[in-house]
């Protein structure tokens, strides 16, 4: 019991947050991540996965509940966006080191992380000379650079195509067998979610609420035809069918 | 590189025409020489001015008021600008009384800074500043509101003061946007510093216009003219230079080659 408290690094407890008079937003969100854990936030488009992620980034404020962040020191949440979101006036090395306020010390530790997802090569070149996967790639050396204690991606690669999207799956989860970061991870995308994460939060609803929660055993890496998987998939496909049908009767009423 | 010479070439064809035209034109007797002196004429007067060291002195004084205006104006706008821009409370302070005093045609300040400040060097370079202020003023506010919220996230994520936030996304995110302001505020302070020189000075290519007109020689005239014409050019062609230099990472149709 203990250890498993000392191993809890980000803890939400009944929070919510809510836009358009109650409407909108997530509520009672409870959940605990521990250190090195992948978990997969799935569910219907506007259930307030992104706001509750940016309320863990610390970006937005809950209205209630708390939220506490775990881990050594100071650091706190990184995260990666839809979009790489880079300063097209830094070079791809400059932005890696966004984070730091005086990048010139740290040059090692941008080449450490560029060549981690292989661009090494591109340290100099500017955004605008790079593909939509490459843009991505730097985007997340810099999240890693600043060692954040969780990493936070929402829907990370639903911008690109299914084989760069594939590639940094596993990219991903690379970083992780070398570094083990802890990560909450948004996507739309069940079998991303299957490959990549220990467990999966699906939630429904608006606000949205946590309607199933799901773990995946298997051990990374995993196969991408895995029939255990399946099954997983189908439960969660039923769970996510459902919460739209119950959406679709409530807006035509 | 052919290409490029080509383009110049083309560009010339008319100049040249229309100099040989008049040339010949005056020559001629066609045009009224105390109306339209021939372009030699005009040459050898600059040669005389040049020679005499007086041409020294008057690109040497007008460069000055631009370049003081330009500085004063571009400072004080930057500063409010940047105030402005990024402070709510800033904005909703001093932007309705700047759009005012906007509204007002700088030149009508003119006498007021005669009776205020003389006829001398500081009645010039306010009238100068205030041209440039504007331009400036309007560009460096909407650059910043207009920074990409998504890039400033990227800095609350890291934590960021205001100050870092300034600095490290909204200053370097709005660079395009106010070397725009400063170029079209170069190009106000040009045509300031010559209403400025032209109500009352006693140096400077402005006052060779007054003096060709009093002593009837249209060669000054057309001398001053031209001065202008290649300084504004000259000077407007440095910030192109520092402009594309500095926004070389833009991705934009100028840096598709
Ligand atoms: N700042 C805001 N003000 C008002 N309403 C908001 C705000 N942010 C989000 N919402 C609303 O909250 C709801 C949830 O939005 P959110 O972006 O979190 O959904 P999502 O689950 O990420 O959806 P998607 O899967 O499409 O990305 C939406 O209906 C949205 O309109
Ligand atoms: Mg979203």
């Amino acid at each position: 019991m203990l250890s498993k408290e000392v191993n809890d690094l980000l803890t939400v407890k009944k929070a919510s947050k809510l836009f358009k008079d109650g409407a909108a937003g997530f509520k009672d969100i409870t959940f605990t991540v521990q250190k090195g854990e992948i978990i997969g936030i799935l569910g219907t488009s506007g259930c307030g996965k992104s706001t509750l992620l940016r309320v863990l980034s610390g970006l937005d404020q809950s209205d209630s509940g708390t939220i506490h962040l775990g881990g050594e020191g100071q650091r706190g949440a990184g995260v990666i966006f839809q979009e790489p979101r880079l300063m097209p006036w830094l070079s791809v090395e400059d932005n890696v080191l966004f984070g730091f306020k005086n990048p010139s010390k740290y040059r090692s530790q941008a080449a450490h992380y560029l060549s981690l997802v292989g661009l090494s090569e591109f340290s100099r070149a500017l955004p605008r000379d790079l593909s939509g996967g490459m843009a991505q790639r730097t985007a997340i050396a810099r999240a890693l650079a600043a060692k954040p204690s969780v990493l936070l991606l929402d829907e990370p690669f639903s911008a690109l195509d299914a084989f760069t999207k594939m590639q940094l799956q596993d990219l991903l989860l690379d970083i992780w067998q070398e570094e083990k970061t802890t990560m909450v991870m948004v996507t739309h995308d069940i079998d991303e979610a299957l490959h990549v994460c220990d467990r999966i939060l699906v939630m429904s609803g608006q606000p949205g609420e946590i309607a199933a929660e799901i773990k995946i055993s298997q051990p990374k890496p995993r196969s991408r035809s895995d029939l255990t998987l399946t099954a997983h998939k189908e439960k969660i496909f039923s769970i996510l069918q459902d919460s739209n049908a119950g959406l679709q009767k409530y807006s035509v009423r | 590189m052919k290409n490029k010479l080509n383009l110049i070439g083309l560009g010339l064809i008319l100049p040249v025409l229309l100099i040989t035209i008049w040339e010949a034109a005056a020559r001629f007797g066609l045009i009224e020489s105390y109306l339209l002196p021939a372009p030699s004429t005009v040459v050898v007067s600059v040669v005389e001015m040049a020679q005499d060291g007086s041409l020294w002195t008057h690109v040497s004084i007008t460069l000055y008021r631009v370049g003081a205006g330009f500085l004063i104006g571009t400072a004080a706008a930057l500063l409010i600008g940047a105030a402005v821009g990024y402070f709510k409370q800033a904005e909703r302070l001093l932007d309705p009384i700047l759009q005012a005093f906007r509204s007002i045609p700088s030149l009508a300040w003119v006498p007021l800074f005669l009776l205020w400040m003389g006829i001398g060097e500081p009645s010039k370079v306010t009238l100068i500043a205030v041209g440039v202020f504007f331009p400036v003023y309007l560009n460096i506010v909407s650059g910043i509101q207009g920074v990409d919220r998504k890039l400033i996230e990227v800095g609350k994520v890291y934590n960021f003061n205001s100050l870092q936030l300034v600095r490290r996304i909204i200053l370097p995110a709005s660079l395009p946007s106010f070397l725009v302001g400063i170029r079209s505020g170069l190009g106000l302070g040009w045509m300031f510093v010559v209403a400025a020189e032209l109500l009352g000075a006693s140096e400077g290519l402005g006052y060779l216009l007054v003096l060709g007109q009093n002593t009837s020689s249209p060669e000054l005239i057309i001398a001053s003219i031209i001065l202008f014409a290649g300084l504004g050019k000259g000077t407007d062609s440095l910030l192109k230079g520092i402009e594309s230099r500095s926004l070389r990472w833009q991705d934009n149709l100028q840096n598709a080659k």
